[in-house]
């Protein structure tokens, strides 16, 4: 079965007395251990879709299953919950927490979220530093080091609590392009092993080109869908 | 919850100025409450030991009606020694009772034969009064330390203005409880320093030079002052002797006796009273500058750090968790001033007692004042502190935690 069921989704804001239609009535299926991409120009709805799937807001109208969970009807407490057994987040801005070094920010999400043992958690951890290639940085603090490393860590972040979705909304919009294409092809690496979802946004033509599923979003609307290796439809 | 301290007192290390302004700010309120607490406190219990043990006793019995005329020390409201009888045997049956003593009290004329002026005296056993009330011995400023029969020892302000001195003989001259008048010679043995309350200013002699003075075949008594083991227990030893002594009624019914302690017989009571209140709106004041200062930074922290705060929520913590990171902060903060004031208050008391400040208290001269900081002062005073740093900080966590992270992220 599908990792994302969307079904019709729409969501509006009320802006004074207007309504945005953000979304207008989405839908699509992502598999497990996919890697897709959804890219649009601005205000065309990315970063609304990612926060619904993130289980951070809820539509207006219709279904959407994440991991055989119908999200519109957890509550506040629930929804933390689900994205912190179920999901992790890549931000645009890296969002580390400056107070903690490179290993403790990667080893929060197995303190405060889950409970993790000690003898696992720093297993884990210590595979991930090697993995996003930081190991010799671990105990330096965020603003010592550079964005790319930042947006590794908060790969690795995403990754330690071995989640079924990893949501990404621009990750790369504060890098350089090469450094781009680094983070972007650390996540393909992470989900060749991990087999875990990689879902991000992004209106950086030539990082699309990295991702083997593309959402084309215009106005609310999904306008093309074009799948890498066979399928592509519409 | 290790990792919630770890994570707290780094964040308070990320702004050293500010948490150390905060901290600096409960520590001077700390400081200022527990060196008032303890000058006052010491103040209090030096004045109450001086008031209780070289005068009063912690408590007095009378015959009932006689502290409300106890100004006329009125001779027709003495116990009659049938009477005194049953009370001792009361007294010495009260295992909380450490030493009594009867005393006659009267009133009288007093001459050293050139001059005549009032006095009042007390007839005492002196043994037995210098047992209930230790410190008497510590006002005689001159003379010997002792009382014999044939002795008297009278206050300084009247020897001072009848200008006797120690080893000179006086005459005293009193009317007796039917109106007729009697006159015997004493040899001054001592002088007394005033004390601050009713009966500071009064002579001492021989309880059987007294009942000699006053014509009575066997000594009466106007006043029994006590002295219990644990002064602490002062409230329930009152009612324990109240409820023995109530059974001794006589022909009418009336109870007998009455029991006071200290605090009904001496106006310094009321001051006692009053530095109670005003140590209590100290503390009150340093529960005001804790509450400000620990909600206006958590205020802050949490204003600072909402997309923090975003994205720990986003990434699944919990309400309650971020709610107990931010109190965790606050608490650290108040143990942090609370601690600093510990020890910089206790260092204040101490350098006070070095220094050894000495007061006047009316007629008290020069005395020196010894500050004591109970342990407990400083727990209380400490759980206060971070008691009232924690339920400041609440509301700002309970903020924190009620974020949207999409909103908080959002947040520039
Ligand atoms: N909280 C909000 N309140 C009101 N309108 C909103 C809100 N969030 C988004 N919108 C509106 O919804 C539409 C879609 O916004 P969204 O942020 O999803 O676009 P986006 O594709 O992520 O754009 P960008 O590439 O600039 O990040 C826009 O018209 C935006 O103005
Ligand atoms: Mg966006």
């Amino acid at each position: 079965m599908a990792l994302i069921i969307a079904d019709n989704i729409r969501k509006d804001y009320q802006v004074g007395d207007v309504v945005v239609h953000a979304l207008q009535g989405v839908g699509f299926e992502i598999e497990p251990a996919s890697f897709v991409s959804f890219v649009g120009p601005s205000g065309s709805g990315k970063t609304t879709l990612l926060n619904l799937i993130g289980c951070l807001d809820k539509p207006t109208a219709g279904t959407l299953t994440v991991a055989d969970t119908d999200i519109a009807r957890l509550d506040r407490k629930e929804s933390a919950a689900f994205r912190g057994s179920h999901l992790g987040f890549i931000f645009q801005d890296f969002n580390l927490l400056p107070v903690l070094t490179v290993y403790e920010n990667i080893e929060y999400p197995l303190l405060m979220v889950q409970n993790v043992p000690p003898a696992e958690r720093k297993e884990r951890i210590e595979r991930l530093l090697d993995a996003v290639g930081m190991a010799d940085q671990r105990d330096k603090y965020p603003d010592q080091i550079s964005g790319g490393q930042k947006q590794r860590v908060a790969i690795a972040r995403a990754l330690v609590t071995h989640p079924a979705l990893v949501l990404a909304d621009e990750p790369t919009a504060n890098l350089d392009s090469q450094t781009a294409y680094a983070v972007i092809n650390l996540m393909k690496r992470m989900r060749d092993e991990l087999a875990t979802t990689f879902i991000f946004s992004t209106h950086d033509q030539k990082i699309v080109g990295e991702a083997e599923g593309i959402f084309r979003l215009e106005d609310g609307s999904i306008v093309a869908k074009e799948m890498k290796g066979g399928a592509s439809h519409e | 919850m290790n990792n919630l301290f770890k994570i707290a007192v780094r964040n308070l290390l990320r702004y050293k100025r500010r948490t150390l302004l905060t901290a600096s700010l409960i520590t001077i309120g700390v400081v200022f409450v527990l060196v008032f607490t303890s000058v006052t406190g010491s103040f209090k219990a030096m004045m109450i030991g001086q008031i209780t043990d070289s005068m009063l006793g912690h408590l007095q019995v009378h015959r009932k009606g006689y502290v409300a005329s106890i100004d006329n020390l009125p001779l027709n409201l003495n116990i009659k020694p049938k009477a005194y009888q049953k009370l001792t045997e009361a007294l010495k049956a009260a295992p909380e009772i450490a030493a009594f003593s009867p005393r006659l009290k009267f009133g009288g004329m007093f001459s050293n034969f050139t001059e005549t002026t009032n006095i009042r005296l007390n007839g005492i056993y002196p043994d037995r009064e210098f047992q209930t009330v230790p410190l008497l011995t510590s006002r005689i400023s001159d003379g010997k330390k002792t009382l014999s029969r044939g002795e008297i020892m009278i206050p300084t302000l009247l020897a001072k203005g009848l200008k006797i001195k120690v080893g000179d003989t006086v005459v005293v001259v009193a009317t007796n409880v039917d109106g007729s008048v009697n006159g015997k010679q004493f040899v001054v043995s001592g002088i007394l320093e005033s004390a601050t309350g009713p009966g500071g200013r009064d002579g001492y002699l021989h309880i059987e030079d007294a009942a000699e003075v006053l014509r009575m075949p066997e000594a009466e008594i106007s006043e029994v002052a006590v002295r219990l083991k644990d002064f602490s227990r002062l409230p329930a030893a009152v009612r324990h002797l109240e409820g023995q002594l109530a059974g001794e009624v006589n022909k009418e019914g009336h109870p007998i006796f009455e029991v006071h302690s200290w605090e009904q017989l001496s106006p310094f009571f009321n001051i006692a009273r009053m530095i109670d209140v005003m140590t209590f709106f100290i503390k009150i004041m340093l529960i005001a500058i804790v509450l400000i200062s620990i909600m206006n930074v958590m205020i802050m922290a949490v204003y600072e750090r909402i997309r923090e705060i975003g994205t720990i929520a986003a990434i699944g913590t919990l309400p309650g968790r971020i709610l107990s990171m931010f109190v965790i902060e606050g608490f650290c903060l108040g143990v942090l001033g609370a601690i600093i004031g510990d020890i910089v208050g206790s260092a204040i008391v101490l350098i006070i007692n070095v220094i050894g400040i000495r007061f006047d208290f009316a007629q008290q001269k020069g005395l020196l004042l010894t500050t004591t900081l109970a342990p407990s002062d400083l727990l209380v005073i400490s759980a206060i502190v971070i008691v009232v740093a924690v339920l400041a900080s609440l509301q700002p966590a309970f903020k924190a935690s009620r974020m949207e992270p999409i909103a908080a992220l959002r947040h520039v």
